[in-house]
Parts: C-alpha cells; sequence; structure tokens
C-alpha cells in the first residue's frame, strides 16, 4: 500500500549534507561560484562606510514598510484595482495555485511561461498546472535547466548553481531534438533562446514574480537580466504576478534605494540588465502588453513571523541570497540538503513559518553562528539571533510559544540535562558539589552522548577541576 | 472570512514593534556630490559601455545618416519602426532598410516578429548616469515588445537628457504622479551568467543595444 508523502525537511538533513559532503564536483562548483560571487559583491561595495549607512537605509524602509504592512497593503490594493489590476488573495499554497488554475481554465489555457519565481515553487505551482493538462516552461536559463534536468533551484538568485557546463551540455544533448554535445556557453544559450522565443509566441499565459510592490503608484517591480521576465509579463494575453505580502514598499523612491543594494549584494552587478515598473494591463490604443493583469498575495506563513516583534525581521529580506553566498555551511552543502524552496540562512529562517517548526527545526542548526550572513544582509536582518531564537522555540514547551510546531525536537532527557545545569548554576553550593563529584565519577561518564559522540570522542571531566589546581598552588606557594 | 480579510485581521492584531519613521531618501541622495551635464555624459557613456552596449556620439541632425551606415556594417536588413515623428524621418531616408511598421502589423504577428526582424529603433525618454541605463515609457508609438524581441535595438537619446541616478529621474519627471503601463530601465543587451557564471550576451532580448547620442546641432 502506498503511504502519502509528507514534504518533511528536518529527516532528511543530516542524510542529504553527508551525501553533498562527500560529492567532489558540487563541492567544487559551490566553492567556485561562492568565492566568486563574494569577489563580486566585495567590489561592488568599496566604501564601508556608505555601504553602512545604505543598509541602515535599506533597513529603514523595509521596517517602515512592515510596520504599516496592512494599510499599505489595502493602499496597493486600491491603487492596483484603479490601475485595473485584478488583486487576489491567498492564505496557503493551495488557495493561491487554485486562483491560477482557475484563471487559466477560464482563459483556456494550454501552456504558462514563467519567469523566474522562488513564490511559485514555494507554492508547487509547475506540479499543480501540469496536472491541470497545463504546460508549464521555466525560461530563465537557469530554472530551463533545472527543469529540464527535473529538479529543483539549488540557490535562489542562481538556479543552476550547481551544475556545471559539461553537465548542462549533456543534457541538452539528451533532451532537446536535434542538438549536438556542445560546452560553448554562447551556443548553449542561443540553443536555449531559440527553443524558449517559439513558446513565449505561442503561450497563453506568463507568470512572473515581484521584487517590490509599491503601494504609492500600484506598481510591480520586476528586476533581471535575462528577459524572459519582461517576455512573460508582455506577450502573453494574460499575466499572472505572484508574491510573498511582505514585498511591498510604500513610495516609489524606495524602490530606487533598495535597488542599489539587491543587485550590488546579489550578484555583485552595479544594476541589472532590466528593471520593468508594471502598473496596468494594456489600455485602450496600447499595441501589446497584456489585456489581463493579476497579482496574487500570498500569506503561507508570514502572518506567523509579523505575530511575533522580533520574528518579524524575517520579513525585511529583499532575496538577494548574499547571506547563502557568504554561508560556510551553504557553501559546502549547497541548496538541495536544505529540502526547502529557500536554501542556506534565509531559509533556515523563514522555512519555519512555511512549513512549520517541527519539520524545519533542523535547519537552524545548520550554522556556526558566525554571523556572516547578518553582517552582508543589505537590510540588516539579525539573523543569527533570529536563528538562535528558533533553536530555543524547537526546544520550547508547548505552552511557551505561538509558532507552529514549537517544542518539536524538545527530549525530556535533553530538557532535564538543561534544567539541571540551570539549577547547578544558580547556587554556588551546589555548583561546587556536582563539579566534585564529576571529577570524581570521571569513570562513569558514559560512552555514548547523544549527537557529541556521533563524530567526536566522549566528554570526560578533567581530574582536577580549576578550583582544585588553585587551591594546589596556593598551597606549593 | 476571506482570505484578505483574515490575512488583514491577522496582520492588525500584531503587536506593534518599535517606531519606524519614514526613511530620508531624499536626504541620502541630497549628501551626494552632484554631477554636471559633462560629467553625466561621461560616466553614463562609460557606464553603460561597460554592460557591453554601444555608444555613438552624434548631433541630430546627423543620426539617420550614422544608423543607415551602423546598419550596413551589421548587415541589418529588416527594422521595425514605431509611429513617431524620427521613425517617419528614417523612412524618408530608407536606403537599404525594409521597414515593418508595428502599427500597420497588429498584434497577431508575433511569429513574424520573433523571427525575422533583425533591429528596432525607439527613442530613450531619458537616461541615468550613475548605472548607464536608458529609461523607456512604451505607448501606442513605440509598444513594448519594440525594445525585447528583435535582436538588435538601436536608442535614440537625447544628450541633455541624461540624469544623475534613478531617484532623481523619478522625482524631476514626477513618476509617482502618474506611471504609465510599463515603464522600462535598460541597461544593456540582454544577459545571462546562468551557466557556470559565464556571461553571456543576447540570452532572451536584444543581443546588442546601439546608443545615438544626439547633441543639439553645431551652429
Ligand atoms: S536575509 Fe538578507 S542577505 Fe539573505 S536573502 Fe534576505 S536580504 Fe539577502
Amino acid at each position: 500500500m502506498s503511504q502519502p508523502i509528507h514534504f518533511h525537511p528536518s529527516s532528511g538533513f543530516d542524510q542529504r549534507s553527508r551525501e553533498a559532503m562527500n560529492d567532489l564536483h558540487l563541492r567544487r562548483s559551490f566553492r567556485g561560484a561562492m568565492d566568486f560571487l563574494q569577489a563580486k559583491r566585495r567590489a561592488q561595495f568599496t566604501d564601508a562606510n556608505e555601504l553602512s549607512r545604505l543598509r541602515d537605509l535599506g533597513e529603514a524602509i523595509r521596517r517602515h514598510a512592515l510596520a504599516n504592512l496592512p494599510q499599505l497593503l489595502e493602499e496597493l490594493e486600491s491603487r492596483l484595482s484603479r490601475n485595473g489590476v485584478q488583486v487576489h488573495w491567498a492564505q496557503t499554497p493551495e488557495e493561491a495555485r487554485a486562483i491560477v488554475l482557475e484563471i487559466a481554465k477560464r482563459k483556456e489555457a494550454k501552456s504558462v511561461v514563467k519567469g523566474k519565481s522562488m513564490v511559485s515553487e514555494e507554492i508547487g505551482l509547475n506540479h499543480a498546472l501540469e496536472a491541470a493538462g497545463i504546460d508549464a516552461l521555466e525560461t530563465d536559463m537557469g530554472e530551463y535547466i533545472v527543469q529540464l534536468a527535473g529538479e529543483a533551484p539549488s540557490h535562489i538568485i542562481m538556479p543552476a548553481i550547481h551544475k556545471t557546463k559539461q553537465q548542462i551540455a549533456e543534457l541538452f544533448a539528451a533532451k532537446l531534438p536535434g542538438v549536438a554535445y556542445t560546452e560553448n556557453v554562447d551556443e548553449l544559450i542561443r540553443i536555449g533562446r531559440e527553443v524558449l522565443r517559439k513558446k513565449f509566441a505561442t503561450a497563453d499565459i506568463g507568470l512572473s514574480g515581484v521584487n517590490f510592490m509599491v503601494a504609492e503608484t500600484g506598481t510591480l517591480f520586476l528586476v533581471e537580466n535575462e528577459g524572459n521576465g519582461r517576455m512573460c509579463t508582455t506577450v502573453p494575453k494574460v499575466h499572472i504576478a505572484i508574491t510573498g505580502i511582505e514585498k511591498v514598499v510604500a513610495k516609489l523612491d524606495h524602490v530606487a534605494i533598495l535597488n542599489t543594494l539587491l543587485p550590488r549584494s546579489a550578484t555583485g552587478q552595479p544594476v541589472e540588465t532590466y528593471q520593468n515598473f508594471i502598473s496596468s494591463p494594456r489600455k485602450p490604443g496600447e499595441l501589446d502588453g497584456p489585456d489581463e493583469v493579476h497579482l496574487i498575495l500570498l500569506d503561507n506563513g508570514r502572518t506567523q513571523a509579523y505575530g511575533d516583534v522580533q520574528l518579524r525581521a524575517t520579513l525585511q529580506c529583499i532575496r538577494c541570497g548574499a547571506c547563502m553566498n557568504h554561508c560556510p555551511v551553504y557553501a559546502r552543502i549547497g541548496g538541495h540538503a536544505y529540502g526547502t524552496t529557500y536554501p542556506g540562512p534565509i531559509g533556515a529562517i523563514i522555512s519555519p513559518h512555511l512549513l512549520g517548526l517541527g519539520a524545519t527545526h533542523r535547519l537552524a542548526t545548520a550554522s556556526t553562528l558566525c554571523g556572516a550572513c547578518a553582517e552582508v544582509c543589505p537590510v540588516r536582518i539579525p539573523i543569527t539571533d533570529l536563528l538562535v531564537r528558533l533553536r530555543n522555540e524547537a526546544q520550547a514547551a508547548d505552552a511557551d510559544s505561538s509558532l507552529r510546531g514549537a517544542g518539536e525536537s524538545r527530549k525530556p532527557l535533553v530538557s532535564i540535562l538543561f534544567r539541571a545545569w540551570a539549577l547547578v548554576y544558580r547556587y554556588p553550593t551546589l555548583y561546587r558539589l556536582s563539579t566534585w563529584l564529576m571529577s570524581r565519577g570521571r569513570a562513569f561518564m558514559p560512552g555514548y552522548q547523544g549527537a557529541w559522540t556521533g563524530i567526536r570522542t566522549p566528554l570526560i571531566p578533567a581530574k582536577k577541576r580549576l578550583r582544585d589546581l588553585m587551591a594546589e598552588r596556593q598551597r606549593t606557594n | 472570512m476571506n482570505a484578505r480579510d483574515s490575512i488583514l485581521a491577522r496582520l492588525r492584531a500584531a503587536p506593534a514593534g518599535d517606531p519606524a519613521p519614514l526613511p530620508d531618501v531624499a536626504g541620502w541622495y541630497a549628501a551626494m556630490p552632484r554631477l554636471d551635464a559633462a560629467e553625466r555624459l561621461a560616466r553614463f557613456k562609460a557606464a553603460i559601455e561597460a554592460s557591453h552596449a554601444e555608444v555613438h556620439e552624434t548631433y541630430r541632425s546627423l543620426w539617420p545618416d550614422l544608423l543607415l551606415s551602423i546598419a550596413e556594417q551589421k548587415g541589418l536588413r529588416r527594422f521595425l519602426v514605431g509611429g513617431t515623428p524620427e521613425a517617419a524621418l528614417l523612412r524618408s531616408r530608407r536606403g537599404a532598410l525594409d521597414f515593418i511598421d508595428y502599427e500597420h502589423a497588429g498584434i497577431d504577428w508575433r511569429d513574424e516578429m520573433f523571427a525575422n526582424v533583425d533591429a528596432s529603433l525607439t527613442n530613450a525618454r531619458c537616461a541615468l548616469a550613475d548605472t548607464g541605463s536608458l529609461v523607456l515609457w512604451p505607448d501606442s508609438r513605440e509598444p513594448r515588445m519594440m525594445s525585447l524581441v528583435p535582436p538588435v535595438h538601436f536608442v535614440l537619446l537625447d544628450a541633455s537628457a541624461i540624469h544623475q541616478h534613478l531617484y532623481e529621474a523619478m522625482n524631476k519627471e514626477g513618476w509617482a504622479d502618474g506611471m504609465p503601463t510599463n515603464a522600462v530601465v535598460i541597461s544593456g543587451p540582454s544577459k545571462t551568467a546562468d551557466i557556470q557564471q559565464t556571461l553571456a550576451y543576447g540570452a532572451h532580448g536584444p543581443k546588442e543595444v546601439v546608443v545615438l547620442l544626439c547633441r543639439e546641432n553645431q551652429e
């Protein structure tokens, strides 16, 4: 009998990390890519003072937006509606998928071309479309490669970062009719361009993400280098944009600041090739552009993060990926090990809200707390603080937390040990007594000490405590 | 409660955080050193060339001849043009070019446009010095696909219309008072680095962007 499959990133995380660690090709791909991206970012921000002030401003813009989130969403909705854009709200991935499918059905759509959208990955849209008999084609070159290989993106900005050009050359030769093996990158891109051009010209619906939404003007702001985003939002008769509720900002000029941070933090380029401002469907007299523009605003756990003043900072994120590019853990295990749509440090802090802590609490432990992520984050999210908070939440007693799945990694023995520790540390006599007992009873330390002894030798207390050594020293003096 | 009201209710029920005043974006830009017109032009040119666009400096009266000679060098014949006076001027010079008129072609000739057009010509509304960018507000005379689908995109830019940065363009031109259907800021030809971080041009949009930077005619 078949069992329903439950998505549970935590359960396979250790296994997947170990496999990734043992995959030399993968390690080399990621190390190379991370070094490259770090160097490019560094070259963009040569003035540390200026960067610091710019990050202050970026943070202030995002915090202002979050502080006024419900009002801004209403303002955005009313502006967009006045501009002729149809706004939809979805609390769950199911609701979001249903909205897309309903539009597709009404339009009798047979094919959808997709610009890069992590939120569409988050809601598993491609499967839903295919199940409904609708072709869903990724058009970002990286996403296209990943889709052709039947995989998921391993990085939020560079989806095919885990693949070498030889692997891509083999993939194209195997999957595309009439294509011969070539490692020439220009040629590979030309092949992709030709295949996808035909699709753009005939697709019924274009689907995209959104980088920022401007409440003041009712504008969707999208950036990209390839032009596929503009294709998806311009050529088909219907454009559906999907994004999280947190992506709104108050003013148009806030976009100018955020977009000086975004490309430089993400890929180390001064600016993207295309900054696309979309404010309405095709107006009478205009000769192209979609007749219908839809915006789907997705919650999917974001309101849970919002409900907690500290965790709310998670929603400041502008999805630049700098935190993953600088994470020593991500660089070694890659994006797929995480098992979530969003990998790396941002994945560890956002996924618990999307999927519950029960399924994701291991991710927060995949960090050395070195703080590199928080140091590069363009909007100053205190990522390490949030990781520590989530670790604690995963151990919390149920009643103490409002987070879904809190306390799921709580083990009675561990919690007794820590409570005992807290007690011992509170009373000096008790502390002295227990260290005396431990140093004298060191032979009784268990050989198995949980996760610690998984890859390390057991902890054995010293024969003599510091206190004993000090006493000896004073006697000899 | 429907999804919208539930989401908004949850957001409203959340505790207030620390105060978050409206950020001082204007102050940030005011503190930047101002560039004069010549500096802006030089900066624009250097930056967009670094993004792999071609820039040709010319004069208002001379650009059609320049365009014709560049088109000839590049072997471009089939030109997509809009309903602007500049397009009319170019057509009057004809030369060896075939013109395809967007307006008369209508919206249902996509296959043709995707497969058989060599180049297009549009105006830029203005440009941005710091990032080397062209600002286009496509309209009924110069539709959106003109700057996207043809493999080579020629852009006419008035040399006096170069702002220092995006904020200045937004502010001086009052964008927030009325955004068009689509505004697009273009910084060079379409590109990708999705295969092993190797940069390749001509991903989905134009492979080449050719800027004709027009100064007022010499006395
Ligand atoms: S958390 Fe910060 S660094 Fe990471 S993707 Fe978001 S904005 Fe970028």
